[in-house]
């Protein structure tokens, strides 16, 4: 056969047309016939707590003594499976208390009223806006989620400990040992951790996905509000913008969303 | 030059060495002839055998629970998403211990089993609680 340059623009152009006609024609039948099986689908719960940024604000006048605060921590721990060692080198915390100094240091003013010195500070996890630890982590086991919460991927948690040097707040804790012979009371409901893993407190969030406030709120009686922090109406930005607040650490800039009232 | 000799030296120590070598080495396949352990049957508690179908259909289940469980956890921990809808429109909460193991309570004989005799450690255990009303 006698190849010619028109027969070849031919065959090119007819070649170029069934190529580009392609794409269109399985659409046309994809859309068309709709045969395809329903595929399983993953959704949120709709009674799930949704924000853009969760926040809490402390009342930190209406606990005067650590006794005040041990119902909070113990409704945390207990659900949250949070063991508890003697060795205070192995210790885990979700939520704890300190004194003003440790909370706040570089704010301890000479002269400062009785109480506020003297008085015991609850301190957990901030959920910073810009959170180093999820910066330092080298297996994006810790991340920053859709709802503003500093969450643990414990399945990624690789046990490096970067996270725990990078928080300024020490609000992160090392399994050492297996935690689960030191649990009083397991809750079935929720896991344990495993040794080698980071964990500290989750803002609840699987609490909040059942449209339940955090434990320690709810056991708080109302001296611990929690909301988000970007929604004008919400109960946390009134108590915001009726008290003055001060955050821990603040000047370095990680932008905790744990306010204090003092 | 000398001729081509292929006598072997020592052969009856060589011969005994070779047997010796062939027996050792396939000792194990001889000595566990036939004794293979059965394929363990699944066994169903009342109420999974109750509910007749688990989140998918059985085949699927036994196939690819174990990527079902991996999508799961992941939605779960890093997207905030906990309920699950299978093609059939019924949905689930997305939870080892609160829904796989609320229908298939006894773990021995139902993930156990299996896994053993597929020499497969999962270590989901080692942080998720092994069954929910163990001591209800």
């Amino acid at each position: 056969m006698k190849s010619s340059r028109r027969r070849f623009l031919k065959l090119a152009g007819i070649a170029a047309l069934g190529i580009g006609s392609r794409p269109v024609l399985d659409a046309a039948f994809a859309a068309g016939g709709g045969g395809a099986a329903p595929e399983a689908k993953v959704r949120r719960q709709p009674e799930a707590l949704t924000a853009k940024q969760w926040a809490m604000v402390i009342d930190t006048r209406r606990f005067e003594s650590a006794a005040d605060m041990e119902p909070l921590i113990e409704a945390c721990h207990a659900i949250h499976n949070v063991p508890h060692f003697e060795n205070k080198r192995h210790e885990i915390k979700w939520i704890w208390e300190t004194e003003y100094q440790h909370a706040f240091p570089g704010k301890e003013n000479d002269y400062l009223p009785y109480e506020v010195k003297e008085r015991q500070y609850l301190v957990l996890c901030n959920h910073c806006e810009n959170p180093p630890c999820v910066r330092a982590c080298p297996t994006k086991a810790t991340f920053k989620n859709e709802n503003g919460i500093v969450i643990m991927d414990f399945h990624r948690c690789i046990g490096c400990r970067f996270c725990m040097a990078a928080c300024p707040f020490g609000a992160r804790s090392f399994n050492f040992r297996d935690p689960r012979p030191f649990i009083a009371e397991t809750n079935k409901k929720f896991p344990t951790r495993a040794k080698g893993v980071v964990e500290k407190c989750n803002f609840c969030a699987e609490r909040l996905a059942e449209g339940k406030m955090p434990a320690c709120v709810e056991a708080s009686d109302g001296a611990l509000v929690f909301g988000d922090l970007y929604d004008p109406q919400s109960e946390v930005r009134q108590v915001l913008t009726e008290n003055y607040t001060i955050r821990r650490k603040q000047e370095l800039g990680t932008s905790p969303a744990v306010y204090y009232i003092v | 030059m000398p001729t081509n000799n292929k006598k072997i030296y020592d052969k009856g120590m060589v011969v005994i060495g070779l047997a010796l070598f062939v027996v050792l080495v396939t000792f194990p396949f001889w000595y566990n002839l036939g004794k293979a352990a059965p394929a363990p049957e699944v066994v169903l508690t009342e109420r999974a055998k109750a509910a007749k179908e688990c989140v998918r259909e059985t085949a699927y289940m036994k196939a690819e629970h174990m990527q079902l469980l991996d999508v799961w956890r992941d939605t779960v921990v890093r997207d905030a998403k906990r309920t699950y809808v299978n093609p059939e429109g019924k949905a689930y909460m997305m939870s080892l211990s609160n829904t796989c193991l609320d229908c298939h309570e006894n773990k021995a004989d139902f993930c156990d089993k299996c896994h053993d005799y597929a020499s497969v450690r999962p270590y989901c255990w080692d942080c998720h609680i092994d069954n929910p009303k163990e001591t209800e």
